[in-house]
């Protein structure tokens, strides 16, 4: 096909359709830059409504799942203290879970970072002479960048989860955990089919593009030499993998092929089965608004003729568990409501993130990857405590944000000029003469208080917002001139004692 | 008005009260700094503002800067610790003192100060317990505007997160104003995007936030949003005057002590 733009067939030039915004620059050794990013989403009007309202529709239908529930609150502190306490003995568990699978006849290994995650993959791709490599959607996985990794030892892999089937053929990472093609539009979908499975150009059915997809994938599938699934909940007493999905394609990556690696973060563990029940009835809810995800799999021990293996990853975790204000964070179990939930996440995207880990739970964990790199995300927030109420597991998301923020403040890794400006609303609002004289008219106060408003000569407010106008007095000369009587003997400019 | 015996009845003392009128208030909306007076005023306190107050200290903290922020929390301090409660009315200021208030070190001062400060809504609502205010009118549509901070810092209302029993007390208080009629927007609960320092770091969200908050307002059919926290309606007004929306703009206090329009 020839198409040009201005065909003779088409009425009028086809209009320029807005691109899907891309994600966060990569920084080098700088910073994520998550409000450039983030800006870039915003002038894409299109994929931001869809975005925001997509995910406020499944916050919408959370919420109708939580009043269905009465005991809601209970199940969330339930699953709160069973974590806490996994947490607070997650080296007796470990080991009763590696000796439980063991048991049941599964190989198990540790790694402790990324790299050695994937090198145990990989050699266990070799020993069984494995080119091919089906996988279920996996969070840790991009986390360790073993894509990339394995992709480069020769390893052809095919990602099973729908979601992630379309992040893949477009080169992109996921940029929700649940819903990791959540930013696109369906015609951005149908736009990589057709570059990359040859789908008809233009044709944005959603059957069609599903079953197209599904025609192509289902043969990879069935030929492949290996299968891979993360794991949802691990459980120790039984060393037992569960698996939630919604689309049953973590069963077929770990039931087709002769070999099935499972890798898995050490917080996935729960002690016993009966825990498991309170997580179940939460995390669909909290994630997607339904009651359980379609299928909730357990895998115990491989099957006849066939190798199971567990990959337990550390990559960083048990430093984070050391860390007294962030530990709680490895409570997660990634269902995502917190991004569903957060205002900035909605009109920012996932990939503004720069990580694996966007929104709420992201600003908190990110920076324990690195800290200089993600060091402005904490600052992505407005601190509403949104995302810590859905937290189904109660994380304290917002407070830990904050918490972030006095860290990377000591760390020496705010922007010079916030510093700058923080440094000097420090010493004007700590003295009362200086800060009198500063906003004794209005007009002058806009320049200097609030000394945010306009902390460079960029004037962020006055972009998209009117400033405050002059009030003729402020409320302190009214004070002196209507109640002068009552006050107190304390004269301006007098510093407190 | 009706309130629960306390010491200062026992003694015959007047209850003193502190005002707190932020930094932004005082600059930018003294008519609520003013309406916040003449309505403590109403209820036989005693009530003074420590003349040589500033700020509480919060732009610098949720910067993450605290060093920068201990020489302010400290003249807050030495302000007020001589008050039964210290009044404020703006929410994220008191949830910054009661929370957040740590750069200094805790002296039984510092935690005294902290633990008898209120915003306006809690006070009237909690401590003075107030049962009317016959001398208000305001026959308006208004949408209640929430504050990130009085909502889910000071829990001024149950939050559409949690499944527990329902409560608000701004629409309390303002159930009580003759003549208001209210309208709920599509997401109540919703930041609107000032975020403090966020409103100038992250400008493009921010913005967005607030224009969608006043939308979702206007669809409502609200001609007045109302809200305890000034910092918000700053914020969601820059951003309607810019669109040229017709949106109305007013503190609490402002309503509660009789405003008309």
């Amino acid at each position: 096909m020839n198409e040009t733009p201005h065909s003779p067939g088409e009425a009028r030039p086809r209009a320029a359709r807005e691109a899907q915004p891309k994600g966060a620059a990569d920084p080098g050794k700088g910073r994520v830059d998550h409000a450039e990013a983030a800006k870039r989403f915003i002038a894409a009007p299109e994929h931001l409504k869809f975005h925001d309202e997509r995910l406020w529709d499944i916050r919408m239908k959370r919420d109708r799942q939580m009043h269905a529930i009465p005991e809601w609150e209970e199940l969330r502190r339930l699953a709160s203290a069973i974590k806490d306490h996994t947490l607070s003995h997650l080296d007796t568990y470990l080991e009763q879970f590696e000796a439980a699978a063991k048991a049941n006849g599964v190989h198990v290994h540790w790694a402790k970072d990324g790299a050695e995650h994937n090198a145990i993959v990989l050699g266990l791709l070799r020993d069984h002479g494995a080119k091919t490599l089906i996988k279920s959607k996996s969070m840790l996985t991009e986390e360790c960048g073993m894509r990339q990794a394995l992709v480069e030892a020769g390893i052809e892999i095919t990602e099973t989860d729908l979601g992630e089937r379309i992040q893949q053929l477009d080169a992109e990472a996921p940029s929700h955990i649940v819903m990791p093609a959540v930013h696109k539009l369906r015609r951005d979908v149908s736009d990589v089919f057709a570059r990359t499975l040859g789908t008809e150009q233009g044709n944005d059915d959603i059957h069609y593009l599903a079953e197209s997809q599904r025609m192509t994938t289902r043969p990879l599938i069935l030929e492949a030499d290996a299968g891979m699934t993360g794991g949802n909940f691990i459980i120790a007493e039984t060393g037992a993998v569960v698996v939630c999905t919604n689309e049953g394609n973590a069963d077929l990556s770990a039931n087709t092929p002769k070999l099935h690696i499972v890798s898995v973060g050490i917080e996935k563990l729960l002690p016993r089965t009966s825990d498991l029940g309170v997580f179940i009835r939460l995390l669909s809810r909290s994630a997607l608004g339904s009651p359980i995800t379609q299928y909730t799999s357990h895998f115990r021990s491989p099957r006849a003729g066939a190798e199971m293996h567990i990959v337990l990853v550390d990559n960083g975790r048990s430093t984070r568990l050391g860390m007294p204000e962030f530990w709680t964070s490895l409570k997660c179990i990634r269902c995502g409501a917190c991004m569903n939930t957060c205002p900035v996440y909605r009109r920012s995207g996932g990939l503004s993130y720069g990580f694996t880990y966007a929104g709420p739970i992201g600003l908190v964990i990110d920076p324990t990857f690195d800290k200089h790199k993600f060091s402005s995300l904490p600052f992505a927030s407005t601190l509403n405590g949104s995302c810590t109420n859905v937290c189904p597991v109660k994380i304290n998301l917002h407070e830990q944000i904050y918490a972030w923020r006095a860290v990377m403040a000591e760390n020496h890794e705010l922007p010079f000029a916030k510093k700058t400006a923080m440094a000097a609303a420090g010493a004007l609002l700590a003295s009362p003469r200086l800060f009198r004289a500063a906003i004794a008219t209005a007009d002058q106060a806009l320049l200097s208080l609030p000394r945010f408003a306009q902390y460079n000569a960029l004037n962020a407010w006055g972009k998209g917002r009117e400033n405050p106008r002059g009030a003729g007095q402020t409320f302190h000369a009214w004070w002196a001139k209507n109640r002068a009587g009552k006050a107190k003997a304390a004269a301006p400019g007098k510093q407190p004692s | 008005m009706a309130r629960d015996m306390n010491w200062w009845d026992l003694t015959g003392n007047t209850m003193r009260v502190g005002l707190f009128v932020p930094c932004y208030i005082d600059a930018f909306f003294p008519r609520v700094g003013i309406a916040t007076l003449e309505l403590l005023e109403r209820f036989d306190l005693d009530v003074d503002y420590p003349f040589d107050q500033t700020c509480c200290g919060q732009p610098m903290a949720n910067s993450g800067c605290q060093a920068e922020a201990a020489a302010t929390e400290r003249l807050f301090v030495a302000n007020f610790r001589d008050y039964d409660y210290v009044v404020c009315p703006s929410g994220s200021c008191v949830h910054h003192v009661r929370s957040k208030f740590d750069a200094i070190e805790q002296t039984p001062d510092v935690t005294a100060v902290r633990s008898k400060t209120f915003e306006l809504v809690e006070f009237l609502h909690d401590i003075l317990k107030v049962e009317a205010f016959p001398w208000a009118s305001f026959p308006h549509k208004v949408g209640l505007h929430n504050g990130c901070g009085s909502l889910r810092g000071l829990h001024h209302a149950r939050p559409s997160e949690l499944n527990e029993p329902f409560f608000s007390k701004p629409l309390d208080l303002l159930q009580k104003v003759d003549g208001i009629e209210f309208v709920t927007p599509t997401r109540p609960d919703e930041c609107c995007g000032f975020g403090g320092t966020f409103s100038v770091f992250e400008e493009a969200v921010s913005v967005k936030m607030g224009q969608d908050k006043v939308a979702d307002h206007t669809k409502a059919g609200a001609d007045y949003i109302v809200s305890a926290d000034t910092s918000c309606l700053m914020h969601q007004q820059g951003c309607a005057e810019r669109d040229g929306s017709k949106m109305k703009f007013i503190h609490i206090a402002e309503v509660l002590n009789g405003a008309r329009q």
